[in-house]
């Protein structure tokens, strides 16, 4: 067996294997997937050396831990977190090497949400229809890791990145969301839409990778009855019968019969996948582009 | 035609029935085709079609509302036969909805064509429509945990195929062994959106 391989020590609470995701099959059923924070997987890709489609682990709240049989460059980015290497602190943020049969720890984030790894070659699972990424909502793509579980890697495409460090924002104390309204806003009360952009939600525990859910006031329907099942994209926020909107990130159904009443822009999905439960969060309106 | 917003870059085309969306559906791929049309996901679903990933969704809004549209989709695409064993477990309770004898009910599913109106729930599960209105049937009271792969089932006007083991509310009435969705194959789900199905009866059923 090669030893271009990641062996999975401590999983942590989610790790996943992301990349971009599998886009252009939501008419099948197929999520589209994909890391949620993009940009700072795209970062840790760069910092490695590896092209941007490459496959990374993202990580939830609490890290992982990791030994790769060879030697391997790895960036840890997204949610800042400890980092070490063979017990020693090492750099977030930044290209670090770690030896053949040596473990690197990703401690558990000290703000936002989810953590990325990149290792030089990137994360070589079988892709199915493109794409590497687990899918938590149609089950496509490798199973979330689990201890003890061997990744290969593939062969560095180039030298990492000569910088010490570089910029990521900070996980935010308030989620600012904008919002246009529609497609269904006509199924909601001028109360709803009110309270929907004027009032205060906080993120909810039950979020995941399908969508982050809210705590707040409840949005009210100007008409009862169901809405024929139609398509539904990125950043939807879609509100179930309890009133409280869900904003749809990467592994969300393809198809919904709940209305969407707002769709948030898609540059701030990245900060709502680094929003902690019990984050504070608006919904500001904005006209379409 | 209604063209409603969604964020951005995309358009949600509502249309007024099931089979104009089927229509609609076949024009906007013919675009694509063609060169036309440049987006990253056309969606279709009961009364709409979505389009996702649009670089100008405000002109081809102005576009669409403004062309003629068929009323009813064109029957150019293949027939899919799908072999069934009528032995789901809620056979009977879709007989008495229908008010008819099992092997009746048999006779009129498998009598039916059906179309692939939109997949969703999970990769490679098609909603066909096809069956008379009267036929709707509930979905079960409470789902089940576990449906398994090749499940043929009903719920209001639809029939689907359970591409694999999964929780579900539909009403079985059979089971097939064709393979729904395998991702090593192009396309990886046999029932696409537009494609024609029949339901073929195995052994005494």
């Amino acid at each position: 067996m090669s030893d271009r391989v990641l062996v999975v020590v401590r999983s942590g609470a989610l790790t996943t294997v992301q990349d971009r995701g599998r886009p252009g099959y939501a008419h099948l059923g197929v999520p589209r997937s994909g890391a949620l924070d993009p940009p700072a997987a795209g970062l840790v890709n760069r910092l490695v050396g590896n092209p941007p489609d490459a496959a990374v682990l993202e990580t939830t709240l609490s890290g992982c831990a990791l030994r790769p049989r060879s030697t391997v460059t790895v960036a840890v980015g997204g949610a800042p977190s400890p980092v070490s290497v063979g017990g020693r602190p090492a750099a977030w943020g930044a290209p670090v090497v770690v030896p053949a049969g040596e473990l690197l720890e990703v401690g558990a984030a000290t703000a936002g949400v989810r953590g990325y790894v990149a290792v030089s070659g990137g994360i070589a699972v079988e892709p199915v229809l493109g794409s590497r990424a687990t899918d938590l909502l149609s089950g496509l793509g490798p199973a979330p890791l689990t201890n003890g579980t061997v990744l290969p890697l593939g062969i560095p495409a180039g030298p990492p990145a000569r910088v010490d460090g570089a910029p990521q924002p900070a996980p935010p104390a308030e989620l600012v969301l904008r919002v246009t309204l529609g497609p269904r806003d006509d199924w909601f009360t001028a109360g709803a839409v009110r309270d929907l952009t004027r009032r205060a939600y906080r993120v909810s525990s039950a979020s995941n990778r399908i969508g982050l859910r809210t705590e707040g006031p409840a949005l009210e329907r100007a008409r009862s009855g169901e809405l024929p099942s139609e398509g539904m994209v990125l950043g939807a926020v879609q509100v179930p019968p309890d009133g409280r909107p869900v904003v749809f990130l990467a592994d969300h159904p393809t198809t919904g019969g709940y209305p969407v009443i707002a769709v948030v822009r898609a540059a701030d999905l990245p900060a709502a996948a680094q929003a902690p439960p019990g984050t504070p969060v608006r919904f500001v309106p904005v006209r379409r582009r | 035609m209604r063209a409603l917003p969604v964020g951005d870059d995309a358009l949600l085309l509502e249309v007024s029935s099931g089979e104009e969306a089927q229509a609609l559906h076949a024009v906007l791929l013919r675009r694509r085709a063609e060169g036309a049309l440049t987006v990253r996901e056309i969606v279709p679903a009961a009364r709409t079609v979505l389009l996702d990933g649009l670089a100008d969704p405000d002109r081809w809004a102005a576009e669409l509302t403004a062309s003629r549209i068929p009323r009813v989709p064109s029957r150019a695409r293949e027939l899919i036969e799908l072999p069934v064993r009528y032995d789901g477990p809620d056979l009977a309770v879709v007989a008495r909805h229908w008010g008819v004898t099992e092997r009746e009910a048999v006779r009129i599913h498998a009598g039916s064509e059906f179309t692939v109106a939109f997949c969703g729930f999970a990769p490679g599960f098609g909603y066909l429509t096809g069956l008379p209105e009267r036929y709707a049937v509930p979905r079960r009271a409470t789902p089940r945990t576990a449906v398994p792969a090749g499940a043929v089932a009903l719920a209001g006007p639809y029939t689907g195929v359970y591409p694999r083991t999964s929780p579900g509310g539909w009403q079985l009435i059979g089971t097939t062994d064709a393979v729904l969705w395998d991702h090593t194959r192009t396309p990886a789900a046999l029932l696409t959106p537009g494609a024609r199905v029949r339901f073929v009866p195995l052994g005494d059923t």
